[in-house]
């Protein structure tokens, strides 16, 4: 293969490994700290996805302003989900996490299906076509905007988790509920922010990804099941492991899909995925369980 | 957990159980069964998948067909026989959904059925309505199993696969010879289910005793995130003419990074059953990737003032004006014209009159109606080429309303 292919493939690759990571890195806080697998991760980035269209289509807020007003409503959001809806309905029981995270995915999807038809949506914005030109590549202006907007935000959650008191509270929390609860933390509220803080990315990517992608009440399993192997790859938990895993995946999804066909691309990943699991079963960066 | 926590738990639990079956009933409630009109005359049932993940073009199919409804009613309904009333139903995008409504049709004692719109529900629904002598016009499903089963109910007004494929060929080749031969070389970027890959196959064997190179074949699946790789691959290739086969998401996903990368072919985009190439949407939503782009879809007669009328008359519901709507109209007309002629509601009369129909007042770009085993013979696709925000009609010429920008010109 050319090299004038491979390169493109490869920085492209890239591009589409933040935005994966993006979304992983709220679910492997969510699993890190809950040590829950939230199914319905998938339904919320559809809902923020239609949150941002909806933000553009009749406030015509453009996509990027509207991370400032959709990160915190979707914290807000998730904070309440778990604090009041997965929380209490768990009864502290891992199994009944799982189940009550798979529903609430059943209802959100449908919710979306029924409220907004079918029908699959796009927005236009003036940058949607941008690039730059590198070396003979052209660079989607979006792309390179949402991969910034992904390692800021890593970086972000990275600085909250090591050097506040909440991140300290949140690390103690995922490393010794009890031990956490009997020195003052109140772990239900820590519990709920940082489902909080997962569902936030959410949206973040949800805005980062509008002006290149599409909606419709479907569109978050497309990326849900690449999250989860991102997660598992760079380490359940890990964020610097989410990073480096989506990208990873990225690039992987991206060299396959050129080599072996579009149809056959995802072999790929799932490849990649079985080999850590037997050779490295806590993936890349994960810590030793 | 501490007991008193778990008092407060059981009651959170409650409310949140609540709420979940209060969401759950009213999606059940909301989902339209079997809706019956009042009045009396003739009943006719309307079968459309308006929910599941057909939902869009079912709803546009049902828009169609109680437009015609409407339209028949106003003016007196059915002569001799009265009006409509019709009994709408709902496929919920499977076949087994679609069956459940056609014995739901069959106990309310409709006439006959129009609808199905996808192939795999038409191939159910249509067996089914075979069983109690229930005539049945397709309004869309383009496999041709649909029609060459020997089911003595079921009739097709549209064209099916073989003959949208045939003639997509033959007027890719007409095109192209008349500009000179420009194009030389084609790829073809399609979606690997049945659809895609049957098309592929029948392209890859034809293209080459035509004087056309098949550069590549793409498959890729449904749905498909990112379309850099494809174009990459167009843009190493460079080919004459790109030929698209995918549904929409894909097809809008495939036009605008195309435009993105700068890769425009030689010659054309040529799209066969494309999932957005003559969709009012995508030409409104991203004018500047749509231009230039051929298709060889289902289309309306443009010369027709009728298919224009019905065409204000959709836009002004502020919905576009989709093949799903003109088809399932044209279908109720035919239906609503066969009844007529059979002067009752009498199933198997009604099957006759379909039979040997010559039905005219339609929207369609149709040949004389005639139907052999169920499949009307006048039926063909259209192309159509997006010239300035607007979809023209460029063959056959007969119904043509602009000539084909061809070789598209490089911007």
């Amino acid at each position: 293969m050319h090299l004038s292919i491979l390169l493109p493939a490869v920085v492209n690759g890239v591009l589409t490994g933040a935005l994966y990571a993006l979304i992983a890195l709220g679910l492997t806080l969510v699993y890190g700290v809950l040590h829950i697998i939230n199914f319905a991760h998938g339904a919320l980035l559809t809902a923020a996805l239609f949150a941002a269209f909806f933000m553009h289509k009749t406030l015509g807020v453009d996509p990027y302003l509207a991370v400032l007003v959709l990160t915190p409503a979707f914290f807000v959001f998730g904070y309440g989900l778990q604090r009041f809806v997965i929380g209490p309905a768990s009864h502290g029981n891992d199994g009944n996490i799982l189940l009550v995270t798979l529903g609430l995915a059943v209802i959100i999807e449908n919710a979306l299906l029924f409220a907004f038809r079918g029908d699959t949506r796009t927005i236009d914005v003036a940058y949607g076509f941008s690039v730059v030109a590198v070396g003979g590549m052209f660079i989607s202006v979006p792309r390179l905007i949402g991969f910034g907007g992904a390692i800021v935000v890593a970086l972000l959650l990275w600085l909250l988790l090591g050097w506040t008191d909440t991140g300290k509270a949140i690390r103690a929390a995922a490393k010794e509920k009890l031990g956490a609860q009997l020195c003052g933390v109140d772990v239900a509220h820590i519990y709920a922010v940082t489902f909080g803080l997962g569902t936030a990315c959410v949206a973040i990517a949800a805005c980062l990804l509008i002006p290149t992608y599409y909606v419709n009440p479907h569109v978050g399993n497309a990326f849900v099941l690449i999250a989860f192997t991102t997660v598992v790859l760079g380490g359940m938990g890990s964020i610097p492991g989410a990073l480096l895993g989506g990208l990873f995946v990225g690039v992987v999804e991206s060299l396959c899909g050129l080599y072996l066909g579009e149809s056959l691309g995802q072999i790929g990943i799932f490849l990649m995925f079985i080999l850590v699991l037997l050779f490295r079963p806590s993936g890349l960066l994960g810590e030793r369980a | 957990m501490p007991s008193n926590d778990n008092s407060v738990t059981r009651r959170k639990l409650l409310q949140t159980t609540a709420f979940t079956a209060a969401a759950a009933a009213s999606g059940v409630l909301a989902a339209p069964s079997v809706l019956r009109a009042q009045g009396g005359g003739v009943k006719i049932g309307f079968l459309q998948p308006v929910s599941g993940a057909l939902a869009y073009s079912g709803q546009q199919g049902r828009l169609g067909a109680s437009i015609a409804v409407d339209e028949i009613n106003a003016a007196g309904g059915i002569k001799e026989v009265g009006k409509i009333e019709p009994v709408l139903g709902d496929a919920q995008s499977t076949p087994d959904g679609g069956n459940a409504e056609v014995e739901k049709m069959n106990s309310a004692g409709v006439c006959a059925i129009v609808g199905g719109y996808a192939s795999g529900i038409c191939l159910a629904t249509t067996q089914t309505a075979a069983r109690y002598d229930l005539p049945y016009v397709v309004d869309v499903g383009v496999t041709d199993a649909i029609v060459t089963r020997g089911l003595k109910n079921t009739f097709r007004f549209g064209p099916g696969f073989g003959v949208i494929a045939k003639t997509a060929l033959a007027n890719l080749i007409a095109i192209n010879e008349k500009a000179g031969k420009p194009a030389k070389t084609a790829m073809i970027v399609h979606e690997d289910s049945a659809f895609g890959s049957g098309l592929a196959k029948l392209l890859n064997e034809q293209l080459p005793p035509q004087g056309f190179e098949v550069l590549e074949t793409i498959p890729h699946p449904t749905p498909t995130r990112d379309f850099n790789n494809v174009v990459l691959k167009i843009k190493a290739a460079n080919p004459d003419i790109v030929i698209p086969a995918n549904y929409y998401n894909e097809y809008v996903l495939l036009a605008r990074t195309m435009q993105q990368q700068r890769v425009r072919p030689k010659a054309a985009i040529y799209s066969i059953l494309g999932g957005a190439a003559s969709s009012y949407k995508f030409v409104k939503e991203f004018p500047e990737a749509a231009q230039h782009i051929m298709d060889c879809n289902h289309w309306f007669d443009p010369r027709n003032p009728m298919a224009q009328a019905l065409k204000k008359k959709v836009e002004a519901q502020g919905q576009f004006f989709t093949y799903e709507v003109y088809l399932n109209y044209s279908a109720t007309l035919l239906l609503a014209d066969a009844i007529e002629r059979a002067k009752s509601s009498d199933r198997a009369k009604i099957i006759e009159a379909l039979g040997n129909s010559t039905f005219a007042g339609h929207v369609m770009p149709y040949g004389p109606t005639k139907f052999v085993n169920g499949q009307n013979q006048g039926a063909a696709p259209a192309n159509t080429q997006v010239i300035d925000g607007d979809i023209q009609v460029v063959l056959p010429e007969a119904f043509a309303s602009a000539k084909p920008v061809y070789p598209m010109p490089r911007t």
